[in-house]
């Protein structure tokens, strides 16, 4: 689904979108058009965009700061090889360099989208051992596994799949950037609100007594929980 | 030994940190260790009116971050404790007169002559939470057993984890057990696994609370006189490294009351 203009991926800062080579305004325009199609995942985090060689001025990377303001990205770092960008980029007051030095202080709940501290270099999979709590946010391109609670008020945002070896009672959306097929799992589901792809549930009012480990995913257009059964 | 700076704070207001703070000064300095209270909550400032030290003030924490005074003089020496100190707020100011250098400084220059530095934080997440815990070696985090304040809390112990300005250590304050029996208050527990970090002391509900704030003598003062009293006082050893065992909030069942009643010999006695 990701254009094969740009890659994607979960940094500790948020998300780092590379774009290839290329004419400046079209790529924006399919970064552009990217952004709509996804707004659950992009909204309210944090980009470093990877531009390349490119030799790009100050209304130009205004231009990319812009669109992504656009659709409620903040735009932290822009990444070059070309000094020329690299100077403009600093004009502008953004960031050059990825470096834990560079990383601005958090300031802000945006600056809060975070991935931790000990998430190495991500491929597909990001796994935090940590509770997640009130006002944080994970948000990765592919598939997340928490080893610890999601507390009420925190949000997983996946690409992919979300597995939770602990409790959820936060927000969880997996297949945040359209992807249907996309599940949930839990040991203890009780989310605020479950979201898979496009499609939206919360829990029943009632509380299970014991709760039990659970699985959801999308079936006939709805969101459905059924419990773990170790013979699946 | 140089002092331990630790910051009372809550995300959500009145659930009791300066009450927390005031009544820990006075427990931590009537066991014997020498302790400075400092309000941080510029432009609101209450803990001088909790500790009755409101008519000794001449300088404040303001005075001493833009040089108008030195650190001493600012200090007020409790009334009753000669080793416990209070650094007030400025009253006339707001929170954007301290910056979180400005703590450090201050608490770094304190930290000779003293066992214990307690920082009374505002409310809230904002500049005056973050100079507030700035300086701190620890963190206790005030909570009701509520649902708001338990959120709150959450919110907060996470900003902290994420400054590294742990441990952050739980105070439940003003439980009530009766209402916690009939399911409509948050047991301890509850509280403790959702927000999964060590439990240093319950404060249990106490109406003498709030008027020994109001006379500005705080209940730790007379130690044995009241559960919340007592509470404070195992809240102070327990930061001092012992280990004191948590009270217990039974209050008499229905027909504990009646057994009671029945062996204290009914009407007649």
């Amino acid at each position: 689904m990701i254009p094969k203009t740009l890659t994607i991926k979960g940094i500790r800062q948020g998300l780092l979108i590379t774009l290839s080579e290329g004419e400046w305004g079209p790529q924006l325009d399919a970064l552009g058009a990217y952004l709509s199609a996804n707004p659950a995942f992009f909204r309210g985090g944090r980009v470093a965009l990877d531009v390349g060689a490119r030799r790009l001025n100050g209304p130009e990377i205004r231009a990319a700061a812009e669109l992504l303001a656009h659709h409620e990205v903040e735009l932290w770092a822009v990444l070059s090889t070309d000094p020329t960008t690299e100077a403009a980029v600093q004009e502008l007051g953004l960031v050059i360099d990825l470096g834990p030095s560079a990383a601005p202080p958090a300031a802000g709940p945006a600056a809060e989208d975070e991935l931790s501290r000990s998430a190495g270099p991500l491929a597909d999979g990001l796994v935090i051992r940590r509770t997640l709590r009130s006002g944080q946010i994970l948000r990765h391109p592919g598939h997340i596994v928490v080893i610890g609670d999601v507390n009420p008020g925190a949000e997983v945002v996946a690409g992919g799949d979300i597995v939770v070896w602990g409790r959820v009672r936060g927000l969880v959306h997996a297949g945040a950037l359209g992807e249907e097929g996309a599940v949930i799992c839990a040991l203890d589901l009780a989310p605020t609100q479950l979201r898979i792809a496009g499609h939206i549930a919360r829990s029943p009012d009632e509380r299970r007594s014991k709760p039990v480990p659970e699985i959801a995913m999308v079936r006939d257009e709805r969101i459905v929980a059924e419990p773990w059964s170790a013979g699946w | 030994m140089a002092a331990r700076a630790l910051t009372i704070t809550s995300g959500k207001g009145g659930v009791g940190k300066t009450t927390l703070t005031a009544n820990l000064g006075v427990a931590l300095a009537m066991q014997g260790q020498r302790v400075v209270v400092i309000d941080a909550d510029v432009g609101l400032r209450n803990l001088d009116v909790m500790l009755g030290l409101e008519n000794r003030i001449v300088y404040d924490l303001v005075d001493v971050i833009e040089g108008r005074c030195r650190l001493r003089q600012a200090m007020v020496r409790d009334k009753r404790l000669s080793e416990l100190f209070l650094l007030p707020a400025a009253q006339t100011r707001d929170k954007s007169a301290v910056q979180p250098g400005d703590m450090v400084r201050v608490s770094d220059s304190l930290r000779e002559q003293f066992d214990f530095i307690l920082i009374d934080s505002p409310a809230g997440i904002e500049q005056g939470f973050r100079y507030a815990v700035a300086p701190a070696d620890g963190v206790l985090i005030v909570t009701n057993p509520e649902v708001t304040a338990v959120r709150d809390a959450d919110r907060v112990i996470g900003l902290i984890e994420a400054e590294e300005k742990g441990p952050a250590r739980l105070v439940i304050n003003r439980l009530k057990p009766n209402l916690v029996r009939q399911g409509e208050m948050l047991a301890i527990s509850d509280v403790v696994e959702l927000l999964s970090i060590d439990l240093l002391g319950v404060v249990p509900e106490d109406q003498a609370v709030l008027g020994a704030a109001n006379r500005g003598q705080p209940l730790a003062f007379s130690e044995n006189s009241s559960q919340a009293g007592r509470a404070f006082h195992n809240i102070a050893q327990r930061l001092q490294g012992q280990d004191v065992p948590f009270l217990t909030f039974q209050e008499p069942s229905f027909l504990q009351r009646i057994f009671d009643f029945a062996r204290s010999g009914g009407m007649g006695s």
